[in-house]
């Protein structure tokens, strides 16, 4: 049970750095951009929010097949097919997590507005320089709301896994499919131990999100 | 020598913006207008906020704006003071006003942190957040971490426009302070006239996105085709220098051109430079001026050389000494009082000045 645990949190992890690294400039764009199709872009980082996991899933599968142009490209990458592998879970979560990352922190940027950024730029701050210095602290709450639901909703994904990566022990095998699978066998204990577990995880990392922008909001005011 | 050069003719969304503005490399230019004259998107321009098609701007020099060139506001040598202060949050107050200094490549040259938290009286607010400010301390900050980042021009949005009247009378004197420390341009935008008539050298009047005319600030002011000198709060400014103080009757003498004026107090040393500001509706005209008759102190003889009838009033424009050569001033009288007295222009006249002001209360109480 403990390699299906840390192959979870594994994946989560991964998928949630990944996130952050592609989702935070996404945000940025989403939150500044005066182009028109703006929205057309935020649509689509949205669309996962709406759409069953089956459906991304589907689509992923085909797009990754092996005889696909994409899934060559890819397969040729990484040294074998993505789908029912570990790389291919954590595309799907990237994917499947993106508007749970992407809108908190779409939503801080938009809050603190272009002020700051002109401030920083009238004070011989690069563009680059005031994203890192200026940008990332003031959007602080939304990139740690963010993080924390993009990993809390990568760790209970259950549909993607399922469609593009089985139950490979050690490789795709994580605590929902895991859960799941108890059920159908009739494991009952074995069930109540790992949804009991990930039932109280998922609460407190919920709770040390809310607790952690409560310090800092304090702590600016200090 | 001209050393600012703004010349602007495109549209910023559908506002058209028409400049073309040659400013000395120092003192203080007021940018003055009512709202939505476009003031405010010309300093945007000069920072490089704004970018408008057609515009060419260059500082001593170097172009800033050119058809070919368009230079990016972190890397020009701006400092850029707004209304609403825009202090980091994320920052202290010591961090704020390193933000800029730190950037600058030489961080040596260019006042240091000491010299500005001096000037700007910070000494206890540097380790504080900045949310627990006050809207003038804030302001004060503002102007601390601009004149750090050693700017070769200082930009003011209407800097004391959100602040209410005792902020704003708290940080008057720090301006005048910092008018004194250095010696770069200064660009001011406001809408309100005694700002234009504490600080500004030069006054730029615009309207409708348009340069309505642009001169020093006391022949502004004092020039009867502009608003300024028809309005209710029509006053002229005189610049002097202090000659002898007596302490003794707590008065003190200030010589200007074509006349000398006693006020109360002590503003400064002797050959200090000191503003006095005079409200037109305290100059009252009159044949003769007795001091054994009246308790006014100021009675100045004058020449009309200019009338302006408005309804029931007139606005005189005299000129200081008999043979009206001297430093302009305002006064508005009854019509009344201008045919029973039988006044024309040219003709000698008594200033009476019930009360004058320093425009630039810098020194010692009065």
């Amino acid at each position: 049970m403990l390699e299906i645990v840390f192959l979870t949190l594994k994946l989560a992890f991964v998928s949630t750095v990944i996130l952050l690294i592609f989702g935070t400039p996404l945000a940025y764009w989403l939150a500044r951009s005066p182009v028109w199709w703006r929205e057309i872009i935020g649509a689509i980082v949205t669309l996962p929010l709406v759409l069953p996991a089956t459906v991304i899933g589907f689509y992923l599968l085909v797009f990754l097949a092996p005889n696909s142009p994409a899934g060559e490209v890819l397969g040729n990458l990484f040294g074998h097919p993505l789908p029912f592998h570990f790389e291919g879970l954590v595309l799907g979560s990237v994917i499947y997590s993106l508007p749970f990352v992407v809108q908190p922190i779409r939503i801080a940027f938009e809050a603190m507005g272009e002020l700051p950024l002109e401030a920083a730029a009238t004070l011989r701050s690069s563009p680059l320089n005031a994203f890192f210095t200026v940008a990332l602290p003031l959007a602080r709450s939304g990139l740690i709301t963010g993080g924390v639901l993009g990993f809390a909703h990568t760790i209970g994904e259950f549909g993607v896994v399922l469609m593009i990566g089985g139950s490979i022990p050690g490789e795709t095998r994580v605590l929902s499919i895991a859960i799941y699978e108890a059920v159908e066998n009739l494991e009952w204990s074995k069930a109540h131990i790992m949804a009991g577990g990930m039932l109280g995880f998922s609460f407190a990392v919920i709770l040390l999100m809310m607790l952690l922008n409560k310090t800092m909001d304090r702590s600016r005011n200090a | 020598m001209p050393d600012l050069n703004i010349q602007l003719n495109g549209s910023i969304g559908n506002f058209d913006l028409s400049v073309d503005l040659q400013l000395p490399s120092s003192g203080v230019t007021a940018i003055f207008g009512p709202s939505g004259c476009g003031k405010t998107s010309l300093l945007r321009c000069v920072a490089g906020l704004e970018k408008i098609s057609n515009a060419r701007i260059t500082l001593n020099g170097e172009i800033w704006q050119s058809s070919e060139k368009f230079v990016r506001p972190h890397k020009r040598s701006i400092g850029f003071v707004f209304q609403n202060s825009n202090l980091f949050a994320h920052l202290t107050v010591r961090e704020n006003l390193g933000f800029g200094k730190k950037r600058c490549g030489n961080i040596q040259t260019g006042p240091s942190l000491d010299e500005i938290t001096v000037l700007f009286g910070l000494e206890k607010l540097l380790e504080r957040a900045v949310g627990r400010l006050s809207g003038g301390e804030k302001q004060r900050v503002a102007l601390g971490r601009a004149l750090l980042s050693n700017p070769e021009i200082l930009l003011l949005d209407e800097p004391l426009s959100a602040l209410d009247q005792a902020s704003k009378n708290e940080i008057i004197p720090y301006l005048e302070r910092m008018h004194r420390f250095i010696d770069i341009p200064i660009l001011h935008v406001t809408h309100d006239i005694t700002e234009v008539e504490r600080f500004a050298d030069r006054l730029v009047l615009m309207d409708g996105g348009r340069v309505v005319t642009y001169g020093p600030v006391i022949d502004m002011l004092t020039n009867s085709d502009l608003p300024f000198s028809q309005s209710q709060g029509a006053a002229s400014i005189l610049e002097g220098i202090i000659v002898d103080i007596d302490l003794d009757q707590g008065l003190s003498r200030i010589s200007v051109d074509g006349g000398t004026f006693l006020v109360t107090g002590q503003p400064g040393n002797i050959g200090d430079a000191v503003r006095l500001r005079i409200s037109a509706a305290d100059i009252s005209l009159g044949h003769e001026w007795d001091v054994s008759k009246i308790s006014i102190l100021n009675g100045l003889a004058t020449r009309i050389i200019g009338a302006v009838e408005d309804d029931t009033q007139m606005q005189v424009t005299l000129a200081l000494g008999k043979d009206g050569s001297g430093a302009k001033l305002l006064s508005r009288i009854t019509r009344h009082s201008w045919e029973r007295l039988g006044l024309a222009v040219d003709g000698e006249i008594f200033a009476l000045i019930k009360s004058v002001a320093l425009a630039d209360p810098s020194g010692k109480s009065l």
